[in-house]
């Protein structure tokens, strides 16, 4: 094996360059990026539908009706993280560049959670309200989200990396994958429902962020070391 | 080895069998529905076992590319899954005269559901990939994200909601458990586990038979086994 010429290859640059080529491909696309956001603010819609307009009712079920509907949005839209990329070569070309490939998986997911992470959190405060949220629990809802979908988009992404080379896999996915979710679930709403009740959260958004750096710590090995085998 | 498994298993069925339903003295709070444990309890520590024997299968596998830990880890999967799902049913039923209700959703029986699907997302992906090597080391990933999580599950889902009781067995030095009921249930945790062993070479068996059925070598044993 020869040695590569030994210029410097600056990781943040790398990352860098992902994340702009994501950007630019999901404007490009622009009808694609929306659906996700439709379809979370879809869902937390048919409850209010399903189940009747008693704001008490409403008010109850709300922290585990949004976390859940941002949780099915991730999912359906990681689905197609590196889908395309199998599909034209671009993820064999990745997988076997000199760049560890944790990093380009790294720029990959934050473009995606730019992409649906952030619109989720600026739609979820709206949504909390239409379901009767008092006022002030809806920071914490926006906390909860702006550190659990970092979370959602990672642990999935393991998922869809397993079932990138399948033809049927979305689910699939969601059965490999929803099980995983389920800390993030209890924590997150439970997290809403405390500051709705007028206690303490800090605990609940501390063990948020533990799993937050650990998933963020862990999961792009496991991610590489699936699209590796997906890739092979 | 596998008859070994096998007649020990009978043998140790039977024994605890006789000891739980007619040795062991019936509960005096819970009467004669106590005799469920003596299948229960054992199911729900197989249910863990199987999962971190697949688990530790599916790592041998993927470092040292042993095929017979990937057949191992995937004929474990079904087995601990079925044991798994022993232990919702067999719970389910004790809970009815116990807690009034076949389903309450308490810690324990949730993260034994959670674990279920676990075991059938790990055997649904190992059924998808056609290729058995990339099935082995794509569900070994798998499994591993699932055991760093177990702990996980098992913490959130205990602070979540509790109801079950705590461990009795656990306790060491002091079971709170008679040793009446106790002897008995030692017996059966150890039959279920030589259970599993000889499932799981009868099944590894079959499998490996399966993957080299176009070799020379299981082509002999089959004429052989005309003559």
């Amino acid at each position: 094996m020869t040695e590569p010429e030994s210029q410097e290859i600056n990781p943040i640059g790398v990352m860098f360059a992902i994340v702009q080529r994501e950007l630019t491909l999901a404007v490009r696309h622009r009808g694609e990026l929306i659906n996700p956001l439709l379809f979370f603010v879809i869902v937390i819609t048919l409850f209010p539908l399903g189940i009747g307009p008693e704001l008490n009712t409403l008010q109850r079920i709300a922290p585990g009706i949004i976390w859940v509907a941002a949780l099915l949005a991730t999912l359906l839209s990681l689905d197609s993280v590196f889908r395309s990329d199998y599909e034209d070569g671009s993820l064999e070309q990745m997988v076997l560049s000199p760049m560890p490939l944790t990093l380009i998986v790294m720029g990959k997911l934050f473009a995606h959670w730019l992409l649906t992470g952030l619109p989720l959190l600026l739609m979820a405060p709206l949504l909390g309200m239409m379901l009767a949220l008092p006022l002030e629990s809806l920071p914490t809802l926006v906390a909860t989200l702006a550190l659990g979908t970092p979370i959602l988009t990672l642990i999935g992404a393991i998922g869809v990396a397993l079932t990138v080379g399948l033809k049927r896999g979305s689910a699939l996915l969601s059965l490999l994958v929803l099980p995983l979710y389920i800390p993030l679930l209890i924590f997150a709403a439970s997290a809403v429902d405390t500051m709705a009740a007028g206690l303490p959260i800090t605990g609940h958004l501390f063990l948020m962020a533990a799993l937050l750096v650990f998933s963020m710590t862990f999961a792009p090995f496991a991610i590489s070391a699936a699209l590796r085998i997906s890739t092979h | 080895m596998i008859p070994w498994f096998g007649w020990i298993t009978v043998l140790l069925l039977t024994a605890g069998l006789i000891g739980a339903l007619f040795l062991s003295p019936p509960d005096y709070q819970q009467g004669e529905s106590v005799r469920i444990i003596y299948i229960h309890v054992p199911a729900a520590w197989m249910s863990m076992f199987c999962y971190m024997t697949m688990t530790i299968a599916a790592v041998i596998g993927l470092i040292w590319r042993i095929k017979l830990a990937e057949v191992v880890a995937r004929v474990s999967a079904p087995i601990g899954a079925w044991f798994t799902f022993l232990a919702l049913v067999t719970g389910s039923l004790w809970g009815k005269p116990m807690w009034g209700t076949y389903w309450v959703w308490d810690a324990r029986l949730t993260s034994e559901l959670i674990l279920l699907f676990l075991y059938l997302g790990y055997i649904a992906l190992q059924n998808a990939i056609e290729d058995p090597r990339s099935a082995a080391r794509a569900s070994a990933i798998l499994a591993i994200v699932g055991v760093v999580n177990i702990p996980i599950i098992k913490f959130s889902v205990d602070w979540w909601n509790t109801l079950h009781q705590p461990a009795t067995v656990s306790k060491m030095g002091t079971p709170s458990i008679a040793t009446s009921m106790l002897i008995p249930l030692l017996i059966m945790a150890v039959a279920f586990m030589t259970y599993f062993g000889w499932l799981v070479l009868k099944k590894a068996r079959c499998e490996v038979l399966h993957r080299e059925r176009n070799s020379a070598w299981v082509k002999h044993l089959i004429e052989d086994s005309k003559h």
